[in-house]
């Protein structure tokens, strides 16, 4: 067992993958030589030599397209969008090619890649490198989308990206890279489509992803010990394929559900749970489910600001509270 | 121009190739102007749903690229890719099939006229949005350069194609990387429904850019196949030997419109007689041909023979059912299915 | 699908799995045993009761796991398995829903032992999942079966869903229960003092008693034979517990002297004519008579002519006579519309159509629904007396005996045989005399005492004095 950072998590996972199957290689700016911009990639340059890990131009385009040919012709390409707001610059790939080429082609094509990106504020970088956008990508038939909150996560789910044969989004959250958690030693291999409980309770269901688990999770925390409010937290893990199951489990255990999302609101993954549980779970609930998300605003610069856009741990702690107590 | 020059010329175009060759490249000739047709009269009798681009008129850069190419290699193609595929030596039955939505098709039915795809036969699949195929060709010769595979990446696309962001992206992508890809632009004078000389800051599109990103300027006739397989031939042992990528011009023209709801109607008047009749690869290859001393009796038959092959895969596809029903779902991902939550 | 380790006795909280019959992988079918338990009282085998693959086993031999507790999952196929079963059904649309859809509907064990069974963190790495979903693509949300009413009661009081849900399956009404929620709103904690206060019973569910494991238990070594419930048997069980427990019901009991009535008959059914095959054209029974008899009661007591509606009575004009008509495996209860106004013939005609057509289960629903009391008659069974279930919404129902020979005082005098003719006189004193017994069951939030006494008095008077039945 040790204690790894977020950040070296992502170095720990891909290196994992990578001494296992020489036909994983790496794609993006800055991510070999300089070990990332966010110093998630350190030390796999000089483990693993400039064939597998290559430095590109600034070419969100041609990194993608690149990382299609060469998933399409046999290797496991793993590229990088150092900023998930840049997304939207390569959004073709992630709309038209990656998840449509299979089903276009009546199965020819294979597209086993993953994209991994940067994703979320609350690090005080502007509203063009803040956002968090799953559900962009949440929204299209035929990727899947994973977004880890903790690093022994990273691991596990980094592994289990890399070895699906599907193209899978993989949302590092960039205001959790400094954050530490333990990992176990040897190999880890996880799941996608399994959310975790991560905090059991009786009274609500809290589902949240990536930053907003720790966050609801010490709301819970607060609930508990002021309001004697006892929540089951979520951490979704997996948006697609999303385990309904658990979530739908628990709120028929619970009979309330809140959600927790740093998305904007319009859209949000949060939404389509939402949307699930009320109609699948219509009579299970006591209460309307209550969505708490960033407001449908950009996200401003200042760290003020910024904290008040993205929910906090007083704001989810609050509304769960108040509509506790209705 | 004299006839000495000309005669001078061809010798040099047909210089190092064989009849048989020679053969080969005629029979695709055919079989892709005839398949095309088909499409088209098929499409006048609703036949074909939706829309179709077709190559007619610009044959000749296909059948001379495929007939360049080695049997590992891939093609890369626009939506305006029957002819590419075709060309791979995938069969018209499955071609016009898919065109027409039926069970038989390349992609039963799933995927259409601009994404015709067989993996096994090197067709990397054609692609509907411009310019998406430029930057996944550099990731197939990515992939040759990382194993050693030794087969080549060629991407076709129009010359509306060089003024779109991905363009620029993968050219320079390919030559920083020395990519064994070979980028083929198919100057047919269009951009949909605008001459391309309007929209382009450069006389020819794709050749007067290679320079940008340290390439070879290089051009050809694309109505002349024995110049386009002499000019892919020498790129595609470049980029084989380790050379690098190279971008090609071939001019051309096409006889439809962009599309089958296109009647052309912009194009100044007499431009398409004058390509039909003094520059349509088919017949240019015909007489060279003859020139050369193959018998008449010898292409006549070849003609023939692939007539009657394109209408009973024709009749082949008109009897054949409908996609059914369960396709609807299939093949989204991996596992077959498309299941997004449990 | 999950298999939950079973309540076996009041008292017991946990049980031990003694042994799996079965392991992951093994397809199951309803009725298969999964596993045995032991608790400090009894083992037993636990059956499982849906099909499909054995796909996962969360509590081992020797373990020990609370009432309620997941012990295993039965899906469509072995989680981490190759994913092979995730073709979809794409065409057959109708196929996929039922497997999944009831389950967040169906009982669900007590809240408190749930509570105490949450899953532990970090116990989801491992595949734990129950197979892929067959997803059908034009229903890939399972929208609940049942619909459990509307969101606005008519006092216009709200209650959450769930609410709706505890009270349908608790069979609490909810305009009797207070609301705690906003605006008076009803929720779950609402209904669930509302089902703890109701008679003490065990309130989830409507069935009551001991459960299927329970009672299988006590026989388990007695050879039996397993009768599955039809729609009319769970209708049957479904509306009379729910009205032996919803309905302040009394009993009133009178004797009918019936010799006037059997003369008549008799005479009316000896004139008859008869068809080309020798069949009587006519052949009336005593049913057809007390049919009429109640109806035009009903007319001369409009108080008693009516049914309950959760807050309101409603009271009708035209008397809809429902007729409990015995078939095979229960029994219908056909209505005689405007049965007050139709002749003892007409009633008899539509008696012998309804009841014929009601023993083959060919009868339209509009043919057995509504009417405002009914008849149920056991006399040609040499039933003497009995009480009869209200079938809801009615206000009354009645019960009739066999017609007898019983000893009965007699005033002295002439008595009046068929056709005005004089019968002898007869000494005062112990004679014999056709007596048949009628109870009328009531529902008191309708039909008080003297109402119900009153009803019954005219039935009589118009069983004992039959020619007011012929105009």
């Amino acid at each position: 067992m040790a204690e790894l950072t977020y950040r070296d998590a992502v170095a720990r996972g891909l290196a994992q993958e990578m001494a296992r199957d020489p036909d994983v290689v790496m794609i993006g700016e800055d991510i070999g030589k300089a070990g990332g911009v966010f110093k998630a990639t350190v030390g796999l340059y000089d483990q693993f030599g400039p064939q597998r890990v290559r430095d590109t131009p600034i070419s969100e385009q041609a990194i993608l397209g690149a990382a299609m040919g060469a998933a399409m012709t046999g290797l496991k390409p793993v590229a990088e969008i150092m900023f998930s707001d840049f997304i939207a610059v390569c959004f073709d790939y992630f709309a038209n090619e990656f998840p449509k080429s299979r089903y276009m082609t009546n199965g020819q094509v294979k597209v086993p890649l993953v994209v991994r990106t940067g994703n979320g504020g609350s690090s005080r970088f502007g509203a063009q490198h803040s956002q968090s956008v799953e559900n962009w990508c949440m929204m299209i038939p035929g990727l899947k989308v994973v977004a880890p909150s903790n690093p022994r996560d990273v691991v596990g789910l980094m592994a289990a990206a890399i070895r699906d044969p599907d193209p899978v989004v993989f949302f590092e959250h960039k205001s959790l890279y400094a954050t530490k958690g333990e990992v176990p030693d040897g190999e880890i291999v996880d799941q996608l489509g399994v959310a975790k409980i991560v905090r059991p309770g009786a009274d609500c269901t809290i589902v949240a992803l990536a930053l907003m688990v720790p966050r609801a999770l010490a709301a819970a925390e607060r609930l508990q010990s002021e309001h004697g409010i006892n929540c089951e937290v979520i951490d979704v893990r997996s948006l697609v394929p999303l385990d309904t199951q658990t979530i739908l489990g628990s709120i028929s255990r619970t009979h309330r559900l809140f959600t927790v999302e740093e998305n904007p609101r319009l859209c949000g993954w949060g939404a389509e749970i939402v949307s699930i549980a009320a109609d699948e779970c219509f009579y299970d609930l006591d209460g309307p489910p209550v969505r708490i998300t960033t407001p449908h605003i950009p996200l401003p610069s200042a760290d003020v600001l910024e904290d008040l856009a993205i929910p906090s741990v007083d704001r989810v702690t609050e509304t769960v509270r108040k509509a506790m107590s209705a | 121009m004299a006839k000495a020059v000309k005669e001078e010329k061809a010798a040099v175009s047909t210089a190092g190739l064989s009849e048989e060759l020679r053969l080969r490249m005629f029979r695709t000739l055919i079989e892709l102007r005839e398949t095309e047709q088909k499409a088209h009269d098929m499409f006048l009798q609703n036949l074909v749903k939706g829309t179709v681009h077709l190559s007619l008129g610009m044959e000749g850069i296909a059948t001379g690229c495929a007939t360049a190419m080695e049997p590992g290699d891939l093609t890369f193609c626009t939506y305006r890719g029957h002819a590419h595929t075709l060309a791979r030596g995938v069969s018209m039955e499955k071609v016009l099939g898919e065109l027409m939505g039926r069970d038989n098709g390349l992609l039963r039915g799933k995927g259409g006229s601009m994404h015709l795809t067989s993996v096994e036969h090197g067709v990397m699949g054609s692609y509907a949005i411009i310019g998406a195929h430029l930057p996944i060709a550099c990731g197939a010769a990515w992939r040759a350069q990382y194993k050693g595979d030794g087969d080549v990446s060629v991407c076709f696309f129009g010359d509306g194609t060089t003024n779109i962001g991905a363009f620029h992206e993968a050219l320079n992508f390919a030559a920083v990387w020395k990519l064994p890809v070979i980028f083929v632009c198919e100057n047919n004078m269009y951009m949909e429904y605008t001459p391309i000389s309007e929209v382009t800051a450069v006389e020819n599109p794709a050749a007067d850019r290679a320079s940008a990103y340290g390439l070879e300027k290089i051009m050809g006739d694309g109505q002349d196949c024995d110049e386009v397989y002499r000019i892919a031939k020498t790129a595609f042992d470049k980029a084989r030997s380790g050379g690098g990528p190279s971008l090609l011009e071939f001019k051309t023209y096409r006889f439809g419109g962009h599309s089958r709801a296109d009647p052309a109607k912009y194009r100044p008047a007499g431009e398409l007689d004058f390509w039909r009749d003094t520059r349509d690869p088919v017949k240019i290859y015909r007489k060279r041909l003859l020139d050369l001393g193959v018998a008449e009796t010898v292409l006549a038959s070849i003609e023939t023979e692939t007539r009657r092959k394109v209408d009973e895969a024709a009749e082949k596809c008109k009897a054949a059912p409908p996609p059914s029903a369960d396709l609807l779902t299939t093949d989204v991902y991996a596992d077959g299915g498309w299941a997004w939550r449990n | 699908m999950e298999v939950l380790m079973p309540q076996l006795g009041e008292t017991v909280a946990e049980g031990t799995i003694k042994k799996w019959f079965k392991t992951v992988g093994d397809k199951i079918a309803p009725g298969d045993n999964l596993f045995e338990i032991e608790t400090d009282k009894v083992s037993m085998e636990v059956p499982a009761i849906s099909a499909g693959v054995l796909s996962e086993i969360r509590v081992a031999e020797g373990a020990v796991a609370p009432v309620g507790a997941v012990v295993a999952m039965i899906g469509d196929a072995v989680i981490g398995g190759d994913g092979a079963a995730a073709q979809p059904v794409a065409s057959s649309g109708a196929a996929a829903a039922p497997s999944k859809a009831p389950q967040k509907n169906t009982e669900k064990p007590k809240t408190e032992s749930s509570k105490a069974e949450a899953p532990k963190a970090d116990a989801i790495v491992d595949a734990k999942k129950s197979g892929p979903l067959k997803l059908d693509p034009y229903r890939e949300v399972r929208s609940p079966e049942r619909n459990f009413g509307p969101a606005q009661l008519s006092n216009g009081i709200t209650a959450t869903p769930l609410a709706r849900r505890l009270a349908g399956e608790g069979n609490v009404n909810l305009t009797n229960v207070r609301g705690s929620g906003p605006r008076g709103r009803i929720v779950a904690a609402d209904v669930h003092i509302a089902l703890q206060s109701s008679s003490g019973r065990a309130a989830a569910g409507v069935s009551t008693g001991p459960s299927l494991a329970q009672v299988k238990a006590l026989y388990k070594n007695v050879a039996h034979e397993e009768v599955a419930l039809d729609g009319m048997r769970k209708v049957i069980a479904t509306r009379l517990v729910e009205a032996s427990q919803s309905i302040p019901a009394f009993y009133l009991s009178l004797d009918v002297r019936m010799d006037r009535l059997m003369v008549l008959r008799e005479e009316i059914n000896a004139g008859a004519s008869k068809d080309k095959d020798g069949n009587a054209t006519v052949k009336l029974s005593i049913n057809d008579f007390v049919v009429k008899a109640l109806a035009l009661a009903l007319k001369r007591v409009p108080a008693a002519n009516a049914v309950w509606a959760e807050d309101r009575i409603l009271r009708f004009q035209q008397s809809d006579v429902g007729v409990a008509v015995a078939v095979e495996g229960g029994l219908l209860t056909p209505v005689v519309r405007n049965a007050d106004t139709k002749s003892v013939l007409a009633i008899s005609a539509e008696m012998k159509d309804l009841g014929a057509r009601a023993r083959v289960r060919k009868l339209k629903p509009e043919e057995y629904q509504g009417g405002s009391s009914a008849v149920s008659n056991l006399g040609m069974h040499g039933i003497r007396q009995f009480t009869a279930i209200i079938n809801p919404p009615h206000a009354t129902i009645l019960a009739v005996g066999a017609s007898e020979r019983r000893p009965v005082e007699m005033a002295g005098g002439v008595g009046m045989g068929g056709a005005g003719r004089e019968r002898p006189f007869m000494p005062a004193g112990l004679q014999f005399a056709t007596v048949m017994t009628v109870t009328l069951t009531c529902d008191h939030r309708v039909v008080d005492g003297a109402l119900g006494a009153e009803l019954l008095g005219e039935f009589k008077k118009l069983m004992e004095a039959p020619s007011a039945m012929l105009i």
